[in-house]
């Protein structure tokens, strides 16, 4: 096996024996990274000499006996994550010069941790988008078809670690934006429950919606990663106090007498037969593990969609004012008055799926529209978390397809924004409720692209979710599969 | 033709924390531009406001003051605009759910008469930067130093009836904020700013349509503002025309409003519920701490003064109009007669700092010193003359009273026999007078005191020369 | 419901977004094609239920009032588009 396919506890345990040096298996990946990304396009930002300082300052930290669970091992970044001193660009032209005098406290924390950064990773426009389509800096193709999208809006970070670019990375989810990609490139993708990673540094899409999390391929590699970025943050008034955990503990407990619930709203029209029957097999492997399964009903979700459209772009449309081309920015250059200055910056800046959203979002607050959209929203919101409410009381976890289908061609659903946003139906309920939803592999289609299998759980049980997962790639091999590229491919 | 004036104050009083209202950059006025700046409060990408304690507990202490409903949960929004010195293109403020419902204030009019105003809100929110508009050509510069600064927005209800009523509110919630300590109500220097609501109607209808008058930073402005929005008013609406709703100027050196350039359409704010921030729970124990801490405000000063310095409700509201003059009186009437000590205050001391134009925190007379020549009045060590000149020298010049007083030998004179001496010399020298006294011309009295006075270098006690000219005079040869 | 140019070009005026001319239709038409979509929330029954801002109950939390930044002014412009004296500049504001 080669080093970029190692897992991160083979890389540790790699780097505690001695085997290699971090600066060996940081050389390996930049190499497979200059090879790779030409074509993938995963990353936007590859810090090359920064990445084999780091690893030296690794190596010596290793030298002298340290043993940090993740010292030494590579990274990388979603471009939304403010790195200090390295361009953060959000996949955007507004920020394609910005260098953040700071770092997200996401970023400091892994970096506190010996971490080693290879590098920023591709992403959707300010995270709008479910197929990394929307970059500045041009689509990112999925590894196990470069015709067809990674997804989105971490199409970047799924593609990297699919790839074999770098084990682990962070990503941000809104609406799917972690789960949907994990599903679409064969890896595990965890979104935590609201609040307990801080998004202090973490560029801002949809402040009541948008939480960091963990891609890797192993549910046990994401609870390693998570473990570093969970924790209270007083920097950022919606962290929850009680946000640390330990979630390598429990990882391994039996599945016996664990209660499942799938949503009979999940398995209705518009879904595909192979992913169906894919979660279907998964579903059935958890009975075999001693899950018991059970049907449950969310009946609110068919309104998870239109709720979103309102929510999400409403608060967007606020965060994204501070964009302006006055302080950080693009600034037009074709500009007469300070109208002229606010009008075409943002005009020039920003893409049109972001024009748009934006669009929508001040219109939906706008005098006279606040109770009939974004109040009436709201409260749809909360019946959709009494929704889950009412489930978790019955089932310690909800189980089915992440996405209605697997991977997409580029450019196959641009004609029509409504089509991208169907896809996030099974993943948007979660950000809603603020619950933790993972995404793990469950199968191929004939054609050869990952379906992904997504595990819901109650607010805190992110543990219950990366302990069902892990059981279950002890037992099956999908989430082992790797695309076909070879390293000297163009 | 009876109109009345309804008018509604609103009052931004920055409130004078360590540090802004959701970062920890530092307050302090007068920095490097853009020096007191950090990720939060220039709006950099991915920074988050973090709620100052301080300004919470600020906002309370207001709410007790006026017997404000104080409420216990209470929501930030944003308020949605772009300009550049609000570099996130949004204002944190409170809009449905203020952490400040209604109170009231009670003013003292100058005719002894009290009115209650009330107070609908005030609420917490964030002020934004400075432009500089004059500094650069064809170009606007933008300090955001002052971006951040907690402010706390008081509106009062529209229960004002003339300018004199607006300027009593405006006094009183001013002294009352400094009292409070939770502004230093600079109004030069913008941290305590007005905006006027001004409309006109007949006796018994509904409001009128109002017009806001802005930028009015002193006492004085405000109610010249007043008076010529009435006079506008008026004048329109007898000719048959009607207000416009608008936002106007008080343009100080021409004593008129003017319009501001009218705005296309009213700013749609699209407030919301700002989603970065939870909402403000206020509990008992931080309540009470607040309360515990509160300092006697003026209204019970004010009522304390009259019972233990026997004062009156016009001196009393004097002396207890801004904190510092009060403490400054008590400690001078700390074991002298009150009423004395109030003259001494409100007469030569007040009159001799506006005169310099020195603020009573920088008086160049300790209280421990003017307390001190008070009582060399009362036990007649000096006359009240004389310690008015020694009051003028000390005031310009310092120097220790007793030092003055026996250096320039100015101990007044009180022995009786000294003084009929010196009356007996003075009515043998004026015998014209004397007659002219004995003839009915009673004002005479006067010249006499004054020559023994001017005789004895003032420092003859005058009750006693007094009494001893009247024996003498009235006694016929 | 009809998402009018008028609409458009008001709600692209609030969000100082520049919307050339020739844009303009196919800009309504997306949007009235989100609203369609958004639309569907007006049938459900909500009598009653409070709207969720915060998916955690959680209550403000408040921070002691001392200074902890210092003056980075150098590091926090280093990306603006353009200053002098320290201050960020813009075209001149009419007010």
């Amino acid at each position: 096996m080669d080093l970029h396919e190692f897992s991160l506890r083979q890389l540790r345990e790699g780097l505690q024996k001695r085997d290699f040096s971090a600066q060996e298996l940081t050389q390996t990946l930049l190499k497979r990274i200059h090879t790779l990304n030409p074509e993938l396009n995963a990353f936007v930002t590859v810090t090359e000499a920064a990445a084999l300082e780091s690893a030296a300052r690794a190596d010596d930290r290793l030298a002298k006996g340290e043993s940090g669970t993740l010292l030494g091992l590579p990274i990388a970044h979603k471009d939304i994550f403010c790195t200090a001193d390295v361009p953060t660009t959000c996949g955007s032209k507004m920020l394609k010069n910005f260098v953040a005098p700071y770092s997200a406290t996401v970023v400091e924390r892994l970096d506190a941790e010996g971490m080693v950064m290879l590098g920023k990773l591709n992403m959707d426009e300010f995270a709008m988008g479910s197929s990394n389509e929307t970059s500045y800096f041009g689509p990112v193709r999925n590894p196990w078809n470069t015709e067809m999208v990674p997804g989105g809006s971490s199409g970047g970070s799924a593609a990297a670690v699919a790839a074999g670019l770098v084990p682990v990375a962070t990503g941000t989810d809104t609406g799917g934006s972690i789960r949907q990609p994990a599903a679409l490139c064969g890896i595990t993708g965890i979104k935590p429950t609201y609040g307990r990673v801080s998004r202090y540094g973490m560029i801002a899409f949809a402040s009541s919606l948008d939480q960091g999390g963990a891609m890797a391929r192993s549910a046990e590699d994401c609870a390693l990663l998570l473990n570093a970025m969970v924790a209270h943050d007083p920097r950022d008034s919606t962290s929850h106090p009680a946000a640390a955990s330990d979630f390598l503990r429990g990882l391994d407990r039996p599945l016996q007498r664990l209660r499942v619930g799938v949503p009979e709203e999940f398995f209705g029209e518009g879904l595909d037969p192979e992913v169906a029957a894919a979660v279907q097999a998964g579903i059935d492997q958890l009975a075999k593990q001693g899950a018991s399964i059970q049907s449950i009903r969310l009946p609110n979700n068919p309104h998870a969609v239109s709720t979103y459209y309102v929510l999400a772009p409403a608060e967007a449309s606020s965060n994204l004012s501070r964009f302006d081309g006055v302080r950080y920015t693009h600034r037009s250059s074709a500009v007469e008055n300070l109208d002229d200055l606010y009008r075409q910056s943002r005009y020039e800046g920003f893409g049109a799926e972001v024009r748009r959203r934006i669009l929508v979002g001040t219109y939906v607050l706008s005098a006279g529209y606040y109770d009939a959209y974004y109040l009436k929203a709201q409260q749809v919101r909360s019946l959709i978390r009494e929704d889950f409410r009412r489930a978790f009381a019955e089932v310690d976890v909800i189980v089915g397809p992440t996405t209605p289908g697997p991977a997409f061609a580029l450019g196959a659903k641009n004609a029509d924004p409504i089509s991208m946003y169907l896809a996030d139906i099974y993943t948007i309920a979660v950000n809603l409720a603020g619950i933790p939803a993972l995404s793990l592999p469950c199968g191929f289609t004939q054609s050869g692209l990952p379906i992904g299998m997504q595990l819901m759980g109650d607010y805190f049980a992110d543990d219950l979710l990366l302990n069902v997962a892990h059981r279950y790639q002890q037992e099956t091999d999908w989430h082992l599969a790797r695309p076909n590229l070879k390293a000297g491919e163009a | 033709m009876d109109w009345e004036v309804v008018i509604g104050l609103e009052v931004h009083a920055q409130l004078n924390t360590a540090t802004k209202i959701f970062c920890g950059c530092p307050t302090a006025f007068g920095a490097e531009p853009n020096s007191h700046t950090c990720p939060v409060c220039l709006a950099m990408p991915g920074a988050l406001p973090v709620l100052n304690g301080a300004a919470v507990d600020k906002a309370i202490a207001l709410s007790l003051a006026i017997g404000a409903e104080l409420n216990r949960h209470s929501v930030f929004a944003r308020k949605n605009y772009f300009y550049p010195d609000l570099p996130k293109g949004y204002q944190i403020s409170q809009y449905e759910l203020p952490v400040v419902g209604k109170g009231q204030l009670t003013v003292q009019m100058a005719d002894g008469s009290e009115k209650v105003i009330g107070v609908t809100r005030a609420h917490l929110e964030e002020d934004a930067g400075k432009s500089l508009h004059e500094a650069f050509v064809g170009q606007t510069g933008i300090d955001l130093n002052r971006a951040g600064t907690p402010l706390l927005e008081i509106v009062s209800e529209p229960d004002m009836r003339s300018s004199a009523e607006a300027v009593a509110y405006l006094k009183k919630l001013h002294a009352l904020v400094r009292y409070l300590e939770i502004c230093d109500g600079n109004m030069q220097e913008g941290s305590f700013r007005c905006d006027a609501n001004v409309s006109l109607r007949r006796p018994g209808d509904p409001f009128g349509t109002r017009a806001e008058i802005k930028n009015l930073n002193s006492f004085r402005f405000l109610e010249k503002a007043i008076e010529y929005e009435i006079l506008r008013q008026k004048d329109i609406l007898e000719s048959g025309g009607s207000i416009v709703q608008e936002t106007r100027l008080y343009d100080a050196n021409r004593d008129e409003t003017r319009s501001m350039r009218s705005k296309e359409e009213a700013n749609d704010y699209r407030y919301f519920p700002d989603p970065d921030l939870l909402p403000l729970v206020l509990d008992e124990a931080r309540i009470e701490k607040v309360r515990q801490s509160l300092p006697e405000l003026p209204d019970a000063k004010r009522e304390r003064f009259m019972q233990a310095y026997q004062l009156s409700a016009y001196d009393a509201g004097v002396l207890t109009a801004g904190r510092d003059l009060a403490d400054y009186y008590e400690s001078v009437a700390d074991g002298v007669e009150g009423k004395l000590a109030a003259n001494w205050v409100m007469g030569d001391l007040l009159g001799a700092l506006n005169k310099a134009g020195v603020e009573i925190q920088d008086c160049p007379v300790s209280a421990e010193k003017l307390r001190l020549l008070v009582q060399r009045i009362e036990d007649k060590t000096i006359s009240g003359k004389i310690a008015k000149e020694i009051f003028e020298e000390i005031f310009h010049q310092g120097g220790e009273i007793d030092a003055i007083i026996d250096s320039r030998g100015l101990r007044q004179i009180t022995d009786a026999s000294a003084i009929a001496a010196m009356v007996d010399e003075i009515i043998a020298a004026n015998p014209q007078q004397v007659a002219g006294f004995r003839a009915g011309k009673d004002k005479l009295l006067g010249f006499f005191v004054g020559q023994v006075m001017k005789a004895s270098q003032g420092k003859a006690n005058p009750d006693q020369v007094n009494a001893l000219l009247l024996e003498r005079l009235q006694k016929p040869e | 419901m009809a998402f009018d140019q008028d609409a458009v070009r008001r709600t692209a005026h609030l969000a100082r977004l520049a919307l050339p001319q020739e844009e303009v239709p196919a800009v309504a038409s997306q949007l009235e094609k989100i609203m369609s979509l958004v639309e569907e929330l007006s049938a459900i029954p909500t009598e009653g239920i409070l709207p969720m801002a915060h998916p955690l109950d959680l209550e403000q939390p408040l921070r002691p009032d001392q200074v902890s930044n210092h003056d980075e002014r150098q590091r926090l412009m280093a990306s603006a588009p353009a200053t002098k004296h320290g201050l960020f500049l813009v075209p001149k504001v009419i007010e």
